[in-house]
């Protein structure tokens, strides 16, 4: 059995490289964040506060793990997971460099369905989190994650439709490959910026972070539905999200940013590996960029973002990258 | 917010945040970095000599009666000739103040009619239990001024029969 065997190393490999980066990225966005603030960060555990995720690992191990008393056990103790899994999963169909040495199952020809689909399961894990804590904080904070979740996947749907009909294929190795005519204005985000910058919006909203964070907004509903999550069920939950970022940063590198291309990746294909981890960290830092700058947006402004701008400015992407397409136009289509 | 503010105001906002990346930090990394304090800053207490190196604490206990924290607790000795502490008839035996407890209002200061304790911007009270915050005597008392011996001193008799005054006259200036 080769092939499982090559898969099950691939996994473990990618499961390390995720977790290490989900520990690094917490420290990256403190220190970032800091520097954005004219403040140092954390700087005590280890040198320049390298040993900080060790240090908040081993608190959150030693912390007490509460369970209220009228919480609904088997859906509280499911909901981290729920949160974690697909965050992780994500990561199968993405060719993180050239060659199958470096992709899992990124040839699967409904890549860009799958994830869609994995990323609409993440939002049970809140929504779950929110209902099986038997808090109010925690019930709204639920709430509000289904209404927004849901608000926001169409866009995000919507702009993966138009990277497909560019790459007229749903896999994600093809539309790395269809954004490599040369030069760097094959990529996507120079052929479809509108389809770039609803992705960009809409998958911050998915993963719930500043400006989009009304799910934990701490103002007004302390955690919102992670209230009642103390110990390592809070850390999953905080994995949960920065894997995330990490995906959503993966997932915006293959669709917009060419992926793994760059010069010399065919004379040498690890350098494609590299390419890749630096648009991601890209990705990563004007993320937290983002977060240091914008405040929080009002909660029915942001359906009122979600339904009445980017999904109908997405519907009239697609249909005019269609129509361009169907028209020959130079530069759609393949 | 219209397209218009989105093109405009957002790009202003983003380099506004990115601009701070170029400037120094402006946090004081505490234990080795510390600001500069007043002289009158109320830190922690101090229990003060006179220059020839007896205590100026009488044991009178009118700070732990002044302390609205109750935090101060004193035990008063006899003073003798062969081993004196403080002029007069008594001293603090037992002088703890339970850091804790203290709110750093100093009353004590104002109660005290020898000016023995007195705050000062000196070393902030911290530790990892309750017991180690309850300061004693040891703690608390300044070291002889340079050249005068410790307490208890042997004394002759008659000079020292007075707690307050006239010997030695306290500088009411400071």
């Amino acid at each position: 059995m080769p092939v499982l065997l090559e898969a099950t190393l691939k996994s473990a490999v990618l499961l390390f490289v995720l977790l290490t980066g989900f520990a690094y990225l917490t420290v990256l966005e403190r220190k970032f964040i800091a520097r954005l603030q004219a403040r140092i960060g954390p700087n005590r555990a280890g040198p320049f506060g390298l040993l900080q995720p060790v240090a908040d690992g081993l608190k959150l191990i030693f912390k007490e793990s509460v369970t209220p008393a009228q919480a609904d056990k088997p859906l509280y103790f499911l909901a981290p997971v729920l949160v974690v899994v697909p965050a992780l999963i994500l990561f199968a169909v993405i060719p993180v460099g050239k060659g199958p040495t470096f992709q899992l199952a990124s040839d699967i020809n409904v890549g860009a369905l799958y994830v869609v689909g994995v990323m609409g399961v993440a939002v049970y894990g809140i929504t779950l989190a929110g209902w099986a804590s038997n808090n109010k904080y925690a019930a709204l904070g639920g709430l509000r994650a289904s209404a927004q979740v849901i608000s926001y996947e169409l866009g995000l749907g919507l702009s993966i439709v138009a990277v497909v009909l560019m790459a007229s294929s749903a896999s994600l190795a093809d539309i790395v490959e269809a954004q490599m005519p040369g030069n760097i204005l094959g990529w996507f985000i120079f052929r479809q910026p509108v389809a770039a910058a609803i992705f960009a919006v809409t998958a911050m909203a998915e993963l719930a972070r500043a400006p989009f964070d009304l799910v934990e907004a701490e103002q007004e509903l302390t955690a919102g539905f992670m209230t009642e999550y103390s110990g390592m069920k809070f850390a999953l939950f905080f994995m949960g999200e920065y894997v995330k970022m990490i995906a959503v940063s993966a997932l915006f590198t293959t669709f917009f940013l060419g992926g793994w291309s760059g010069p010399f990746v065919n004379e040498f294909p690890a350098l494609s590996v590299v390419y890749f981890a630096v648009k991601v960290l890209a990705c990563l830092l004007l993320m937290i960029w983002t977060r240091a700058t914008l405040p929080r947006i009002r909660y029915d402004r942001l359906m009122a973002l979600g339904w009445k701008v980017l999904t109908p400015v997405a519907i009239a992407n697609v249909i005019v990258t269609a129509l361009l397409i169907v028209l020959g136009v130079p530069g759609f289509g393949s | 917010m219209g397209l218009k503010d989105v093109l405009t105001r957002l790009p202003v906002g983003f380099w506004t945040v990115l601009k701070t990346l170029g400037r120094r930090p402006v946090t004081i990394q505490y234990p080795e970095q510390q600001k500069p304090m007043s002289a009158r800053f109320r830190g922690r207490h101090q229990l003060k000599r006179y220059e020839d190196g007896l205590e100026r604490c009488i044991g009178c206990a009118l700070c732990a009666a002044a302390c609205p924290a109750d935090a101060i607790y004193v035990e008063a000795a006899e003073n003798t000739n062969e081993a004196r502490y403080s002029p007069g008839e008594r001293y603090a035996k037992v002088y703890e103040i339970n850091m804790l407890r203290c709110i750093f209002c100093g009353y004590c200061e104002d109660a005290c009619p020898t000016n023995a304790i007195v705050l000062e911007p000196i070393e902030f009270p911290t530790g990892y239990t309750r017991e180690s915050m309850i300061y004693t005597k040891a703690m608390l008392l300044e070291p002889p001024p340079p050249g005068a011996p410790d307490t208890p001193q042997q004394t002759p008799p008659g000079k020292y029969d007075r707690a307050i005054l006239p010997f030695p006259p306290i500088d009411e200036s400071v």
